[in-house]
């Protein structure tokens, strides 16, 4: 009966196939969130493997901070029109401009900013079903999600009072103006998305791989230079050979060190690593439950 | 806990197999028995843990643990457990070796345990009962070998833990072994293992130690990564139930205007293109003309392979409906006997509506008999009670919308199983377990339509 067993990644495969399948014939109006980044990626993938040869049957949506890295947006675009599919794209900028989005004074990041603009864009569309690529492995908050998460009108999480799931039993219900955020690789981890990228061969933007980029050091991490962060007089600006790991916002994206140039070297990388992949976002170093609070409020 | 720098070793000499699989996996056991200390022992000695998890760790040590660093405040993720000292709910834990990657389900110990524990115990392959070798077996050890027997969890390793304590004793392991073995035989758990541990130290959890020369078996952690798991899923009779219609919409490709194709995740058996199968409810039998994936046709798929299936007929079939094999047949019926576990604070009483999503189908259930109430200790059924409690695990009767198509919970977990949600609030508040049905579909009964 051996012939008749999954490996690791069929089995996370089948497993984020089978949830994607339960979005589409559950909710009327779902879509799937692809900022570009390699968890996103992987969702892209699965749709595929889940709905072809038929279309993707939802669209994509993107939440634009006004401060995502070039070649990110630059992929996004492009893996969306290779698959054919139709791409929301909504700005922060243009939440502040409506009112929708309310910066505090001198807040720069646009990290928070993101939550309004996003539920905004719930409402918009009238989405009932959000498919993200958050992974369990990624935050202890994120540790205690299901694979269907519900969000009541506000686009709140209530994380003491989570459905229970049992079996492979989604309960999808929602009633109007509430919605479902399903993330179909919560049970992958740092490692399975890269052996899944290798395995499916799968294009990840350039910023993953090892460039030369001037980056400053600012609360011991290596932070990209840009018009939106300028070195301030004092501080000594580096001509790094580094890579992202995990992709936030521009200005608060720690850049490390690294000659990986493929994802061969990447997986040696993560095999040999000592630090977590959100070791490298300011955003998840503001308290220890950072990324509760921000998921409380609709975060991802 | 204090924490070695050991080097992570594989358990024992064996190979890296080629074919690395996942063992999923869950701990049960109450607030003072090492479940924690478990856990962080297995992510440390794995290097699951990384620096600035140990970071953040010693940072919160400050603050609230008086500089002692606690491995639980790595699994307690939610504020409210951190300030409570409690955890609220499932947390699921990843760890890898060279040989398996594991999921951890781990759940709490305190009054909302058996609904957390349904949840964490519904998908694993394994459940280690944590027993503390001074206490021995405690009523709660029994209520959770017999939940995991209840759920059917193929595999059960008994960790005695805290042998430091007891000297190291062989007759004291023995002693809880045999007290276990004593009500085993009245459960239905095929595979069991007993292992003599000191998380603390970590003495036979990843490497043997040598305080046990009178302990034959593997490790903890070399049980793990060896144990068979590869026919745990139900390879007997084909079923799968349809999830979504795959056909495409105004195709450029002309060869695709016929593409008529039904997608799901097969819930049990093997399918082979050719094969003849039967949709249910409505009994048209058909052919299997190719298994479809993106990456090719596929001559042959399994359980719980997701593919799309091409039938030689256009018949009608829709989500909710199964295709199955014309061998080892389901029951299908409206009238239906389960064992649940209630899990909401309003009790369970007979009259009772809801919905009931088996498979990809949903539909309105009745409640129309609470039969017993089962004591969670023995498995022995008590006299009917008025209604079941949050936690109460008893047998009912329900009469459907529909009909079901489905198998014994006993024969197949995921065509045997199935969730109530309550009307109005969309809670999820029942797991249930179908009782095998009293007789099967009959294949050439034309009266089988709905």
């Amino acid at each position: 009966m051996s012939n008749y067993h999954l490996d690791h990644l069929q089995y996370l495969e089948t497993e984020a196939i089978h949830i994607m399948r339960e979005v589409a014939g559950e909710f009327e109006r779902p879509a799937i969130l692809f900022s570009g980044g390699k968890d996103s990626i992987c969702l892209l993938r699965l749709a595929e493997k889940a709905f072809r040869p038929s279309d993707i049957p939802m669209p994509f949506l993107n939440v634009d901070t006004g401060h995502h890295f070039p070649e990110l947006n630059d992929f996004r675009d492009r893996r969306a029109a290779q698959l054919g599919a139709k791409l929301i794209v909504r700005k922060v900028e243009d939440a502040i401009a409506s009112g929708i989005a309310t910066p505090a004074p001198n807040e720069i990041s646009r990290n928070r900013l993101q939550i309004p603009t996003l539920l905004a864009a719930i409402e918009e569309f009238r989405f009932d079903c959000l498919i993200g690529g958050a992974r369990r492995d990624e935050e202890k908050a994120r540790a205690k999600e299901r694979f269907f998460s519900f969000r009541d009108s506000f686009g709140q999480w209530d994380p003491k009072n989570q459905r229970p799931e049992i079996w492979n039993l989604y309960n999808t219900r929602v009633n109007v103006g509430e919605h479902m955020r399903a993330f179909p690789i919560s049970n992958w981890t740092e490692m399975d998305v890269w052996e899944y990228i290798k395995r499916e061969k799968l294009e990840v933007p350039t910023i993953y791989f090892t460039h030369s980029r001037q980056c400053v050091r600012r609360s011991g991490q290596w932070l990209p230079v840009t018009d939106l962060l300028p070195p301030k007089p004092n501080e000594d600006v580096r001509e790094l050979n580094v890579r992202v790991r995990t992709i936030g916002d521009i200005i608060s994206t720690g850049m490390i060190e690294s000659p990986a140039d493929d994802v061969d070297d990447i997986l040696a990388e993560i095999a040999a690593a000592r630090v977590t992949e959100r070791g490298s976002r300011a955003d998840d170093k503001s308290s220890e439950a950072a990324m509760e609070d921000r998921k409380k409020q609709g975060y991802f | 806990m204090s924490i070695s720098a050991e080097p992570f070793e594989s358990s024992a000499p064996i190979a890296t197999p080629a074919v690395i699989d996942i063992l999923r996996f869950n701990t049960c056991g109450s607030v003072d028995d090492g479940k924690s200390t478990l856990i962080g022992r297995l992510l440390y000695d794995s290097k699951s843990i990384m620096e600035d998890q140990l970071e953040a760790l010693e940072r919160s040590a400050d603050l609230t643990g008086g500089g002692q660093i606690n491995l639980a405040n790595l699994t307690d993720g939610l504020r409210a457990e951190r300030e409570q000292g409690i955890t609220i709910d499932v947390a699921y834990r990843y760890f890898a070796t060279p040989r398996r990657k594991f999921i951890i389900a781990d759940t709490p110990g305190h009054v909302q345990y058996t609904r957390n524990m349904v949840t964490g115990a519904s998908t694993a392959n394994l459940s280690i009962i944590l027993v503390d070798a001074r206490a021995g077996v405690i009523e709660q050890s029994r209520r959770h070998t017999c939940i995991a027997s209840l759920l059917r969890i193929p595999h059960l390793v008994v960790a005695i833990n805290k042998m430091d304590l007891v000297g190291w004793s062989e007759a004291r392991f023995n002693e809880i072994r045999a007290e276990f073995e004593k009500f085993l035989p009245r459960l239905d758990i095929k595979d069991v293992k007993f292992i003599p541990i000191s998380a603390l130290n970590g003495d036979n959890v990843v490497t043997l130690s040598d305080k046990t020369p009178w302990y034959a078996g593997p490790s903890l952690l070399g049980h793990l990564e060896t144990v068979h798991i590869a026919s745990d899923w139900n390879l007997q009779g084909f079923r799968f139930p349809v999830q979504w219609v795959n056909r495409p919409h105004n195709p450029t490709d002309p060869k695709l205007h016929d593409f008529r194709g039904v997608s799901g995740q097969i819930a049990g058996g093997v399918i082979r293109a050719g094969q003849q199968v039967m949709v249910l409810p409505g009994g048209n039998v058909t052919r299997v003309q190719e298994i479809h994936t993106l990456d090719g046709p596929i001559e042959e798929a399994f359980c719980p392979q997701s593919v799309t299936l091409l039938l030689e007929h256009d018949v009608d079939v829709s989500r909710g409906q199964m295709i199955i094999g014309m061998d080892d047949l389901p029951g299908a019926g409206m009238n239906l006997t389960a064992k649940i576990c209630w899990m909401h604070q309003r009790a369970l009483t007979p009259g009772r509506k809801f919905l009931l999503k088996h498979t990809t189908h949903t539909t309105q259930a009745i409640v129309t008999e609470i039969t017993n109430r089962i004591d969670i200790t023995t498995l022995e059924p008590n006299d009917a009670p008025s209604g079941l409690e949050l936690n109460d695990i008893g047998e009912i009767r329900l009469r459907t919308a529909k009909p079901l198509v489905y198998d014994g919970y006993n024969t197949n977990r995921l065509t045997g199983s199935f969730i109530l949600i309550e009307p109005g609030s969309h809670a999820t508040v029942a797991a249930g377990m179908l009782l095998p049905p009293k007789s099967v579909v009959k294949p050439d009964d034309a009266d089988f339509v709905i």
